[in-house]
């Protein structure tokens, strides 16, 4: 019997059947709103890249890195989905690439998928932007600035998805194992795999931006569409 | 009124480029990747130890993973992201994965894409 798992993938049975249906609510609720906000970042530059982020997601997901004797992390992919499409259509992406695993590759259990989308596509990415937000001032200085940026985000990202597994289990956990020192073990251990994240993140990030800085939509200048398109029209003209 | 074009050729270079590179991580990257129990698996086997059994391993003592059981889908063809069980077909098994979440994607946000169109 294989017991491969991925990083906060929950399996079935991990927590109790009101605590799983009460997180399926939550994750319906967030993708919902998430649903209706993420219309508005879908132009016609950001639509196809928002595809192209969540297959980049699912196979970064993939690789599992090594971060102590015998235990494993990979990228869970909300700040860096959330810096580069934007955090609606980033929990999105999550949330697909979440679906994705529980249902082909039986990765995460079809009952906790709710818990997983709630940490991992909303937390996570919620907690990483916020910071990315606030680092702005930082990430519009340049590449270095930039990058900067997207580490502290992805490192937010993870350990902020982590606690969210915290919380499920203090609520509802099905075993009887202690609260306290499953808090400790897992903040510790997603300390540092948000190390291996923040530095997917950056690199991504800032490859991205050596190659395509306008589709980073964390820099992006707030503006009305219709001046958005003028100034689009502007600096072809320019180029 | 010829740098719309190269703009354009421009812009489907890089996410072409893009979409390579995690093709490329999962279908070819993905055999290096630590095949470990992760950061989550491994807290919740924190305290039980692994027993093999007839019928598979079995977790003995104190765990959050003691109350977990099999995936409702253990059995389907891309299950652990191998295929049919094959280890080394993980590559084809990721390959699938990536053009399955880009067509779920893809379609998803060029859906939300046309509402919001129609609704400007």
């Amino acid at each position: 019997m294989s017991t491969t798992t991925v990083a906060l993938h929950m399996s079935d049975g991990l927590l109790n059947a009101p605590t799983s249906l009460l997180f399926g609510a939550v994750a319906i609720i967030g993708v919902g709103v998430a649903l209706t906000r993420a219309r508005s970042d879908l132009d016609d530059r950001a639509a196809p890249m928002a595809g192209l982020v969540a297959a980049f997601v699912f196979a970064a997901q993939m690789i599992n890195f090594p971060v102590l004797p015998g235990v494993s992390g990979h990228l869970l992919g909300g700040a860096l989905a959330a810096i580069l499409a934007g955090p609606w259509v980033g929990a999105l992406c999550v949330s697909i690439v979440l679906v994705v695993q529980a249902f082909l590759f039986a990765d995460g259990g079809l009952t906790m998928l709710g818990a997983n989308i709630t940490n991992m596509a909303l937390i996570g990415t919620a907690l990483g932007y916020l910071v990315a937000l606030a680092m702005r001032p930082i990430a519009a200085r340049g590449r270095s600035g930039l990058m900067a940026t997207a580490f502290v985000a992805g490192f937010v990202n993870t350990v902020a998805a982590s606690l969210g597994f915290v919380l499920e289990y203090a609520i509802g956990g099905a075993a009887g194992y202690s609260v306290v020192t499953a808090a400790l073990a897992m903040v510790g251990v997603h300390s540092l795999i948000g190390l291996g994240e923040g530095i997917i993140t950056a690199l991504t990030v800032g490859a991205v931006a050596g190659a395509r800085p306008d589709l980073i939509h964390l820099l992006r200048r707030r503006r009305p569409l219709a001046d958005d398109a003028a100034g689009e029209a502007t600096m072809e003209g320019t180029s | 009124m010829s740098t719309a074009p190269r703009q354009n050729r421009r812009r489907s270079g890089f996410l072409l480029g893009f979409g390579l590179v995690a093709l490329l991580l999962a279908s070819g990257v993905s055999y290096f990747a630590d095949s470990s129990p992760d950061g989550l698996e491994a807290v919740a086997r924190q305290g039980c130890t692994v027993v093999e059994t007839a019928q598979g391993e079995q977790l003995r003592g104190e765990c959050i993973a003691q109350s977990t059981t099999e995936h409702a889908l253990d059995s389907s063809p891309l299950a652990d992201y191998t295929l049919g069980g094959n280890e080394a077909l993980t590559g084809a098994a990721g390959a699938i994965g990536f053009a399955a979440t880009l067509a779920v994607a893809g379609g998803l946000f060029w859906l939300l894409r046309q509402r919001g169109a129609e609704r400007d």
